[in-house]
């Protein structure tokens, strides 16, 4: 039985991750207008707060005081179940990702990580792909056709894209010899995975981008054709709750390629922290820099891509990767 | 062992209670006014037409059973490419003959057909 320090370092930390986390997903939200904005040379959100800062704030009080609408051909369960389906693996697969080294802190020596799992990146995978189950049930259950079909292409699309990026990350296992994903920034020292695994990293980036439905693979939810696709009858905190997942899951899977490809928290001079949080933005900035340049996909071509060029290459890449581990 | 686990545990319990709570505090919080056209199936502002529990393409099925076959490969990789380093050219060629034979069945149902979404 571990001492009583431990259980209070342990809950500490997941309450810092757990509020930091609500807090990042209330900001991106302000952080993608902004940046959106700035590329269409407009403002964005000015009036609430300097600069519009405390706009998701009110955004999030407005969503909380609108009426809750259950439609009445709805499956009533399903449909308040849901959006509580995405939103909580959503949360909970950033558990495994270390955002700095170890720390000395009152004679107790801190993993700057919620719980070192030796299979934690199974877990992560495990765990987000739950995500689907709340989008395709919460598009089902509405009893709409703009939902039931954005709910299906969702799934197919998310099933897609998770065999490359399942297969991109083999190279990383390979050369880490581990699933753990301290381990795995522990085996960065000497060189980043990115420059060892570029293609792996490329494969990793897009398919991160189709796993959090975002643009140009936003079909899920295209406006044109689907209106709002999966979450089309959904209104209050329970639409709020669809946009909370997608959001922690951009950040999870951001933290994620940070830490399989960009060295996690590993940099010079700068504390770890600031340089997983660096990072993790950067590649952030990345997403919503796409979503403000790339015009949306067509489905066939969707697929197309996902099967014919992402699934050969990530192939190719494992091939070539194991020839060099294995004769090195 | 199982205590790394613990963590997780209570995060899991946390999200929950927190999705579990605002779903309770919003449909608390929020006024209800139902009317009849309110309730009903949004179609762009036209009266609903049909039901939306009909038949959907048979491809999205066809995706789901390729992704299964694919995704047990994967479920076969990683615990190969965490050890490969200690099993050497034997554990390379051994992996080669899997992934042969799945690069094959890969390229039959793309041969087939099966990747095309439309026809």
């Amino acid at each position: 039985m571990p001492e009583p320090a431990f259980f209070v370092v342990m809950l500490a930390k997941i309450a810092v991750v757990f509020g930091l986390m609500l807090l990042s997903v209330a900001y991106l939200t302000w952080l993608e207008r902004k940046v959106i904005s700035d590329f269409q040379v407009r403002l964005g959100p000015m009036r609430v707060g300097p600069h519009g800062l405390l706009q998701p704030i009110a955004d999030g009080i407005k969503l909380m005081f609108k009426e809750d609408i259950i439609p009445e051909a709805a499956d009533r369960a399903i449909y308040v179940l849901a959006p509580t389906l995405a939103l909580i693996p959503a949360f909970i697969s950033f558990a495994v990702i270390p955002f700095g080294d170890r720390v000395r802190l009152f004679g107790q020596s801190i993993d700057m990580v919620i719980s070192d799992v030796n299979v934690g990146l199974l877990y992560l995978f495990g765990v987000a792909s739950l995500g689907v189950y709340g989008i395709v049930l919460g598009g089902w259950a509405s009893n709409n056709k703009y939902a039931l079909l954005g709910g299906l292409r969702s799934a197919a699309q998310m099933i897609s894209y998770e065999l490359s990026m399942g297969l991109s990350v083999v190279g990383v296992l390979m050369l880490s010899e581990s699933l753990s994903l301290v381990r795995i920034v522990g085996a960065q020292s000497k060189a980043w995975f990115i420059l060892l695994q570029p293609i792996g990293f490329l494969i990793f980036l897009i398919c991160a981008i189709a796993e959090t439905n975002r643009a140009p693979f936003d079909l899920p939810e295209a406006e044109t054709e689907l209106v709002a696709g999966f979450h089309v009858e959904y209104s209050s905190m329970k639409f709020a709750m669809y946009f909370m997942a997608e959001y922690a899951n951009m950040i999870t899977v951001a933290a994620l390629a940070t830490t399989l490809f960009l060295g996690g928290w590993r940099g010079p001079f700068l504390p770890p922290v600031v340089w997983f949080l660096a990072k993790l933005y950067l590649v952030i900035f990345l997403f919503i820099w796409i979503r403000a340049t790339l015009p949306r996909f067509r489905y066939d071509q969707l697929m197309r891509f996902g099967w014919k060029v992402l699934l050969p290459l990530a192939l190719a890449n494992i091939v070539i990767t194991a020839a060099f581990v294995a004769l090195r | 062992m199982l205590l790394s686990y613990l963590p997780i545990l209570i995060l899991v319990l946390l999200a929950a209670g927190f999705a579990l709570a605002t779903l309770f505090l919003s449909s608390a919080l929020g006024p209800r006014r139902p009317s009849k056209d309110k309730l009903s199936t949004y179609e762009c502002g036209i009266d609903p037409v049909g039901s939306a529990r009909e038949r959907f393409s048979v491809k999205f099925y066809l995706v789901a059973m390729l992704f299964i076959i694919f995704d047990i490969e994967i479920v076969f990789l990683y615990p190969w490419a965490v050890i490969l380093n200690s099993l050497g050219l034997f554990g390379l060629v051994e992996m080669f003959f899997f992934l042969g034979i799945l690069l094959i069945g890969l390229l039959y149902v793309w041969k087939k057909g099966g990747l095309e979404w439309t026809t």
